[in-house]
């Protein structure tokens, strides 16, 4: 029996997307690396997400084609087996909420901020806006509720944890993550190619700049 | 006014006035969904395709997606247009002219839309495709990530791209009317149909759904029976299509249209074949949808 069996569950979505259901993020990332690298004809966007990988395909497209295509790959390696870029992010840990997290996670704001440093961090996926990445920790000790109340607006560059993600907010928005502090790097930039810095698959380390 | 020395000089169209929303859009932003970037484009894809179809322009030729009418736009320079998608009434100059069909402008003409009697967008072709500079590759504007070209505003001069080789070789294309008071739209169920009691997907099937004003280009926000989940908890968040009808916890389905969100948290319970996108794109608030299998 083909391991993937039972681990892996494939969904249609009319005749526009398939949806795979694995086991984790870390089969997400290396679904996600194994379809970019062998592109299943048809396919026009890859849409990975925490459990989830989305194959959205072009008109004329057989769904049941891509999903065959899809079943039939071979186990995808381990998961971090090559590691892929990395990007460094100073941060201000002035964060509003540095104080709930402490609480949240029962570490002073220093042990939070050297946790937050420390870590090991991979983009997982993308969403909420251009250039919003999900990374996933190696620390779970940080993983903290999303906050009772979102913000109506959350500034550019904001620095933030919630659930067993940190994110880094691309552009002023509305947002309910709980605020560890802000770094000056421009994670979604147009002018740059690719605009996005936090790109699924790329490691992020973040250090602390100090207070100004 | 003469021409540039070495060239000619490009045609412009000129926004009078841009009624409730109008956009530029074409078939939408590809490739770029890992960075958060959705695929937007016009939500009618059939009507904007015949409307570069009738000037025999390239498929992504860029348009303009009106909603509800009152658009109105001066040719700077000779423009060839054509109107497709909600039959709003158009006047050029004052005078009656055709939608569906091909519409030569004279510099300095006014081209004026109505407000249609059915059906929700129109979308005005241009020969030679609007030549807003594309961002990611694509003119499309996407309201909800805010990415794309600027909303075009009263005095805004929008280019026009050189004309293509092939002269427009039909002058009018007989078309079904698009939108009405009723709609059926063909889905197929799932990804997450096993989130629902089989109860709450028989009422989806079977009863009729009224499109909300509460609805933009994002999704057609609908009213009717609530459908009811048959477990709790939370959904990890999952990538969406155009067509999803996600179901947000009050049980009223969203039905998601080309500026949806690239992931949502929500189940979905049932998503709309693309060939039905088009009429699920023109239902106007007050629209009842049905859905089929």
């Amino acid at each position: 029996m083909n391991h993937r069996e039972g681990a892996v569950r494939v969904l249609r979505c009319a005749d526009t997307g398939v949806l795979v259901e694995v086991a984790g993020l870390a089969e997400v990332i290396a679904l996600r690396a194994a379809l970019a690298a062998a592109p299943v004809p048809g396919v026009t966007d890859l849409v990975p997400a925490a459990r989830t990988l989305l194959l959205r395909i072009g008109p004329g497209t057989d769904p049941d084609a891509v999903a065959d295509a899809v079943t039939a790959l071979p186990p995808p390696p381990e998961a971090g087996g090559e590691p892929g870029e990395t990007v460094t992010l100073p941060v201000v840990y002035d964060g509003e909420d540095l104080d709930d997290v402490a609480a949240l996670t029962g570490l002073s704001r220093d042990e939070v901020v050297r946790a937050h440093t420390e870590a090991t961090w991979t983009v997982a996926f993308c969403g909420f806006a251009p250039g919003f990445g999900y990374m996933v920790g190696d620390d779970p000790r940080l993983r903290v509720p999303r906050r009772g109340e979102a913000r109506t607006r959350v500034p550019a560059g904001s620095v933030a944890l919630a659930g067993e993600f940190t994110g880094v907010y691309p552009r002023s928005s509305p947002g309910g993550w709980q605020l560890l502090g802000r770094t000056e790097a421009r994670v979604w930039d147009l002018d740059r190619q690719p605009p996005g810095l936090l790109r699924p698959g790329v490691r992020v380390r973040f250090t602390d700049a100090g207070l100004p | 006014m003469s021409a540039p020395a070495g060239g000619t000089r490009r045609s412009a169209l000129e926004v009078v006035a841009a009624g409730p929303l109008t956009t530029v859009q074409d078939a939408g932003r590809f490739g770029h969904a890992d960075l958060g970037v959705g695929r937007s484009g016009a939500a009618d894809a059939a009507s904007y395709a015949l409307a570069n179809r009738l000037l025999a322009n390239p498929p992504g030729a860029a348009a303009l997606e009106t909603t509800l009418g009152g658009l109105r736009v001066r040719a700077r320079g000779p423009v060839t247009v054509s109107l497709t998608g909600a039959e709003a009434p158009v006047t050029v100059d004052g005078r009656g002219a055709a939608a569906n069909a091909v519409l030569h402008l004279p510099d300095g003409a006014e081209l004026a839309l109505g407000v249609p009697e059915r059906g929700l967008r129109s979308y005005l072709g241009v020969r030679g495709g609007l030549d807003v500079p594309p961002v990611l590759g694509s003119r499309s504007t996407d309201l909800l990530a805010g990415l794309g070209p600027d909303l075009p505003v009263p005095g805004a001069l929008l280019p026009v791209g050189p004309a293509p080789a092939a002269p427009p070789n039909v002058d009018q294309a007989p078309v079904a009317p698009v939108g009405g008071s009723e709609v059926r739209l063909r889905v197929r169920l799932g990804p997450r149909d096993d989130w629902f009691t089989e109860e709450a997907v028989a009422t989806l099937l079977s009863c009729a759904y009224e499109v909300t004003p509460r609805s933009d280009r994002v999704g057609a926000r609908l009213s009717g029976p609530g459908l009811e989940r048959a477990r709790s908890g939370e959904l990890p968040s999952e990538g969406m299509v155009a067509g999803s009808l996600q179901v947000p916890p009050g049980g009223e389905p969203v039905l998601f249209l080309a500026d949806h969100p690239v992931t949502g948290g929500y189940p979905v319970v049932a998503v709309v074949y693309s060939a039905d996108l088009p009429g699920a794109a023109q239902a106007r608030p007050g629209t009842r949808i049905r859905f089929t299998l």
